[in-house]
């Protein structure tokens, strides 16, 4: 047993920092930094000087242009991109449907959608929630039924991130609502988003911005050869996907990141005319958290170095780190918020600015340290609740 | 980075593993704490035939020569069963002293005797005044002609009513609190001058109170040099106790895993609500997480940089503190009354954990030196 890397993973980790160093534009790093999140084309462009280096697809195999890694140096790439405040590699198209397409789709699928999945030609987002089947997915009720060479959608998904920037969108509808089990009449299929019929439809989050979204499908046509795997067998391929590097569900390098961030603000930050980070109670809370992401960082390591030996299965330990990781998140992201004090809850300075040609009300920082607390809120809901990861944790390890 | 064990550590953990099923029911435990000392003298003579007491021992002292976390895995099976035997304060705690400390003389003398089960170590520092403060010492040792002689007092010595001899720290020279100045001594159990009253702690295993009345002292290690070793002693037991804590934790989440499924209320296991799943599922998260910070300890036990070690033990000390107290507390609340009663289990693992917690700096302890440190 050593829990320390081996001198290529540091080395590895050496490079993929150095990159980021060295090609990472600045103004998309301090938006970041400072809890704007990233827009579109930071995240087009970003993904796109990866792609040229062969990392954006980063979990995938070689022969389909991934760069190969172990599991190991995904973990570190991932965790690298975090800490270094580049926009993290787009999920839907690298960990959810490229390994979907790898494993089920046809070879002119693969050669049509990977390339371009890695290089973000297509913006993919995912059709999946509905308003009656959030947590119990499999209750959805979204139509498509077979017309000739087509299938004619007609339903509602919901809470779609990213749905306003999509290309394309992988969807899970009903094919046959008269089978057995709720989970054997469901199939898996790609949608154009810009087909005749879809609307999308804004929801504004709690912090007041645009992520998520509803689509609406109104007689919307799709190709039957756009289905991915047998019809009604679209839930073998939601659980594939579901299950595929669930360890980056974590974000544990958004934490550290977010960590050492709320250190620096409380170095700037006076209270008492001191600089806050000398308050001890703030100095506990940031030293709790420490122990926190420590254990984490272990446990996902675990759970990472026993995925080498038995590939292919998700691991129920991976519930762990979901409800570990998502709890981090929020954690560090209220530290991060509590340290603005009042500064951190106007939510208008910026347009109060841009209105007037005055400067902003406060530091660069304050209008948006509550903002990411506030979405924050989302990560022990999205992924499978953490009580659903509770759930999955009860019947597949304890046996309840 | 490698999470397995090694063919001789699966061993080692089978080995002791089926040793200490064929003999620690909870029935026979409760006879070994009758015993003389509190403990089972057949089962330590049979640990010594096992090679167990020399495993942190160097071979060229007769031991196993293995490491930190060879060490844990033992101390992990110890856990799951509350062995009370002194394996903690003479293997663990006294070895690492006189390991760290000792001149070539003593470890010749000591360390093979150890090994073979002939004589028993106790590491006697704390003081009743010192709460957690590793530097706070008045114990005296001062130099009349040839000898040195200890006087003062030391509390709740892991073990210190049966060791054969005993390390001790005294102040050579400073002031209560200085970190200089602070010395190890062995004494022997039966020296002159030297008071024991044993007890039995709350989880049942025995520690003792010494008086030292002008005791005769041979030094071990550097004279006013003994902080740097009594630091990594401290933390050697943090590291090996923290595993005995996780084998307390697998026992009891076993013992509450096996009663949800099988305690009958309203018509149906307790096990069928998802009030008592979910719990059972945080038992077992924080179960895990404090599985990870204990072989971080392990990892540290020999890390050379004292600011890495330091840091890090302290990380697993509240890691694991903090998880062994949510997974036993959780134990006896979701037991109901039979939780709260002497004569079953759960509430022993629970106080086995209690103990850990405050000894060698409490969970805010820890968090205080780990918070003095946010920069």
């Amino acid at each position: 047993m050593d829990l320390r890397y081996s001198p290529e993973d540091q080395a590895f980790r050496l490079e993929v920092r150095t990159f980021i160093d060295e090609n990472l534009p600045e103004d998309i790093r301090n938006r970041s930094r400072h809890g704007y999140g990233h827009r579109k084309e930071d995240i087009v462009s970003w993904q796109r000087i990866l792609n040229k280096k062969g990392w954006a697809a980063y979990s995938w195999p070689t022969e389909y242009g991934g760069p190969g890694w172990s599991p190991t140096q995904r973990m570190i790439f991932q965790e690298e991109i975090m800490m270094g405040n580049a926009p993290e590699v787009s999920g839907f198209n690298i960990t959810m449907i490229g390994p979907v397409l790898m494993q089920f789709a046809t070879q002119a699928q693969k050669d049509y959608f990977l390339p371009r999945a890695a290089n973000l030609d297509d913006w993919w987002c995912q059709g999946f929630s509905e308003p009656g089947a959030g947590s119990d997915l499999a209750s959805l009720k979204t139509a498509a039924v077979r017309d000739g060479d087509d299938y004619v959608v007609n339903g509602q998904k919901i809470w779609t991130s990213t749905a306003q920037h999509a290309d394309w969108c992988f969807v899970l509808v009903r094919t046959d609502p008269h089978a057995k089990k709720k989970q054997e009449g469901i199939s898996f299929i790609l949608v154009d988003m810009r087909t005749p019929g879809i609307t999308v439809r804004p929801i504004i989050s709690i912090d007041g911005a645009h992520h998520l979204n509803e689509v609406f499908f109104d007689n919307v046509r799709v190709p039957v050869a756009n289905r991915i795997y047998e019809e009604n067998r679209g839930w073998d391929v939601a659980k594939f996907l579901l299950g595929n590097e669930r360890t980056g569900i974590a974000r544990l390098g958004k934490s550290k990141e977010r960590l050492a961030y709320a250190k620096e603000l409380a170095r700037e930050v006076q209270q008492h005319g001191k600089p806050l980070i000398e308050d001890p109670a703030f100095r506990r809370r940031a030293a709790q958290i420490e122990v926190d992401l420590k254990a984490l960082e272990l446990t996902q390591l675990r759970v990472v170095s026993a995925k080498k030996k038995e590939a292919g299965k998700p691991d129920p330990f991976s519930s762990i780190l979901k409800v570990k990781g998502t709890e981090l998140l929020q954690e560090t992201s209220e530290l991060v918020m509590d340290i603005g004090g009042p500064l951190a809850m106007p939510g208008w300075a910026k347009e109060l600015a841009a209105m007037s040609n005055e400067p902003p009300y406060g530091p660069d920082w304050a209008p948006a340290m509550a903002g990411p607390y506030l979405m924050m809120r989302a990560a022990s809901i999205y992924g499978g609740t953490n009580e659903i990861q509770k759930n999955i944790l009860t019947k597949a390890v304890l046996g309840l | 980075m490698d999470f397995e064990l090694s063919e001789d550590q699966r061993l080692l953990k089978d080995s002791i593993s089926r040793l200490l099923s064929d003999n620690y029911s909870f029935a026979a435990r409760r006879g070994y704490m009758q015993e003389a000392n509190g403990w089972s003298r057949k089962l330590w003579d049979q640990y010594a035939e096992l090679g167990l007491l020399g495993l942190p021992i160097e071979e060229k002292y007769g031991g196993f020569g293995g490491g930190p976390v060879d060490v844990m895995l033992v101390m992990e099976e110890f856990g799951k069963v509350l062995a009370l035997e002194p394996f903690l304060a003479s293997i663990v705690l006294g070895t690492t002293a006189v390991k760290l400390a000792g001149s070539e003389a003593q470890k010749s003398m000591i360390l093979p005797a150890v090994a073979a089960g002939q004589i028993k170590l106790a590491f006697a520092h704390g003081e009743q005044q010192a709460r957690h403060d590793i530097t706070d010492v008045l114990t005296t040792a001062k130099k009349e002609g040839n000898a040195w002689l200890l006087n003062g007092a030391k509390s709740v010595v892991l073990h210190g009513d049966c060791a054969d001899k005993l390390i001790v720290s005294a102040r050579t020279a400073g002031e209560r609190h200085d970190a200089g100045g602070l010395s190890l001594f062995l004494v022997d159990g039966t020296a002159a001058g030297l008071v024991r009253r044993g007890y039995a702690l709350r989880d049942g295993s025995r520690a003792a109170e010494l008086a030292f009345t002008n005791v005769r002292g041979e030094p071990l290690g550097a004279i006013d040099g003994g902080l740097p070793v009594i630091e990594r002693v401290i933390e050697a037991g943090i590291a090996a106790m923290a595993a005995e804590v996780i084998g307390c934790m697998e026992t009891t989440s076993a013992m509450t895993l096996d009663y949800l499924k099988t305690r009958q209320q309203f018509g149906k296991a307790i096990g069928q609500n998802q009030v008592m799943q979910h719990k059972a599922a945080d038992m077992l998260m924080s179960m895990e997480q404090g599985r990870s910070m204990c072989m971080l300890a392990a990892m540290m036990v020999d890390e050379e940089d004292r600011e890495e070690r330091t840091h890090n033990i302290s990380l697993a000390k509240v890691g694991v503190g903090q998880a062994g107290r949510a997974v036993t507390q959780a134990a006896v609340q979701m037991h109901g009354g039979i939780g709260m009663t002497e004569e079953y289990a759960v509430g022993h693992y629970f106080r086995r954990v209690m103990t850990f917690e405050h000894l060698w700096g409490d969970c805010a302890w820890h968090l205080a030196a780990l918070a003095a440190k946010i920069s």
